[in-house]
């Protein structure tokens, strides 16, 4: 399944890349190949923006606004003032069916 | 549930559903990790209260006898999820080092960022996981990558992070694949049964807010000129209770369980129209169903399938396949669509209480 097409902001520097393969290890949904010693990305639709990648790349290869793709987390954000986080918060108020 | 931290933080293992101070557990006493709980993972899918206090204390935990040469898994302090992992390495001798997550899943944990580098690396510490075991590996769920930055964790501590499978019942082949995940391994699917099980907690939390929408429906109903009366409150309001909840039917179980077979990408298009298709045959006895107003049922149906839609849309943060900028471009198109079929609705239910009472 995949979800609405060119949305994604995932964005790979294919300079600072040194094909150490770590995004193609945490990408859940299979988003990156490695190509001629290089990290490549196969279908940008794939991305769910959960910022793995990112996070994981030491070579500030990658890119990307990551967040939660959860629209009670946003609509609580819209209603509160707060953060979009995943709505069953450290307090224990529960709100969201996410986990 | 929770008991006071004094009797619970001694034994984590006698209480693992206490939520208590993990720096108050003994970190050189690893217990074995709590026994699977079957009743408890039940009730975790149906009620949130149950759901956020069903925990397991961080730490660092054993299954089977394991030795300073044994894997560290490293999960979230959720009890299901310490269930699930239990549960697929059964039989072998591992050691388990929980993160202290607030009770939550490591995928969401991740994404908060309470699975994250600071708490590997704080628990590694105050565990002396480094006394415990001769190697140097941990095997991370691939999940966690989001919260975890692998590189850091290593220049810190000396620990080499290795990302296993995204599921816990593939740790056994991933372990004698020589801790490689194959591709199919990594990827996160989201069959027919996952969306299932997820549906009680967007079926019975909408259910409760629609408490509202009954109470409203009778008030409107049996509004006449001579105040609130029963009789119209009550002969008028059931047929529209039962097609408002087979609207929440249809937002919150329906369309989720039915996800891939519906056309469109957008969870918000989705979710309309299936309620557009469940809801229109009741077009055909406006007579039976709508005290035989076009005005009432066209502002019935609009709202019903407005909230069809909005519990679709909702849907978006159980799956594993959406993102933040598309479930924001949804919001932008969606959210005023929704006002306008409100305020169209009202207009229309104003039309049928100003007919009806014309006609007293």
């Amino acid at each position: 399944m995949k979800y609405l097409k060119n949305v994604a902001t995932i964005r790979l520097d294919q300079e600072a890349c040194t094909g150490c393969g770590r995004c193609v290890e945490v990408c859940p949904r299979g988003a990156f190949v490695m190509r001629e010693g290089k990290a490549a990305i196969t279908d940008r639709d794939l991305c769910i923006e959960c910022g793995a990648c990112r996070k994981n790349c030491a070579f500030g290869a990658l890119a990307v606004n990551s967040g939660v793709g959860c629209a009670q987390a946003l609509f609580m954000a819209a209603i509160t003032g707060g953060e979009a986080v995943c709505g069953c918060s450290d307090t224990g108020n529960a709100s969201s069916g996410c986990c | 549930m929770i008991s006071g931290p004094s009797e619970c933080c001694k034994t984590p293992t006698d209480n693992p559903a206490c939520a208590c101070d993990p720096k108050t557990v003994l970190p050189h006493a690893p217990g074995a990790l709590p026994e699977i709980d079957n009743r408890g993972d039940m009730l975790c899918r149906l009620s949130d209260h149950f759901r956020m206090n069903y925990r397991v204390v961080a730490g660092l935990y054993t299954v089977g006898n394991p030795s300073n040469n044994s894997p560290v898994l490293v999960t979230a302090g959720y009890r299901l999820t310490c269930d699930m992992l239990r549960e697929s390495v059964t039989g072998k001798d591992v050691w388990v080092l929980v993160l202290d997550t607030k009770g939550i899943n490591v995928w969401c944990a991740a994404g908060k960022g309470t699975f994250g580098t600071a708490e590997l690396i704080r628990r590694i510490q105050s565990t002396d996981l480094a006394a415990v075991v001769a190697h140097r590996t941990l095997i991370l769920p691939q999940l966690g990558a989001p919260g975890i930055a692998a590189h850091e964790i290593t220049k810190t501590t000396g620990f080499k992070v290795l990302y296993g499978p995204a599921y816990a019942r593939d740790i056994p082949a991933f372990i004698a694949a020589g801790n490689k995940a194959s591709e199919a391994m990594r990827t996160v699917k989201f069959s027919l049964w996952d969306r299932c099980v997820l549906t009680p907690m967007e079926f019975f939390p909408a259910l409760r807010k629609f408490l509202w929408v009954i109470l409203g429906c009778a008030v409107i109903m049996g509004l006449q000129p001579s105040g609130i009366l029963f009789k119209p409150a009550v002969a008028h309001s059931w047929p529209i209770i039962v097609i408002g909840l087979w609207s929440v039917l249809i937002g919150s179980v329906i369309a989720p369980v039915l996800l891939p077979f519906i056309p469109f990408r957008s969870f918000a298009a989705k979710g309309a129209l299936a309620g557009a298709i469940l809801l229109a045959p009741s077009l055909m006895r406006i007579d039976l169903l709508f005290c035989g107003s076009m005005f009432l049922a066209f502002a019935m149906l609009l709202f019903f399938i407005a909230l069809a839609s909005f519990l679709a849309l909702n849907f978006t943060g159980c799956t594993p396949f959406t993102n933040i900028s598309g479930v924001k471009k949804e919001m932008r198109f969606a959210v005023p669509a929704y006002l306008a079929a409100c305020g169209v609705a009202a207009i229309l239910l104003i039309i049928f209480k100003a007919q009806e009472w014309g006609r007293l």
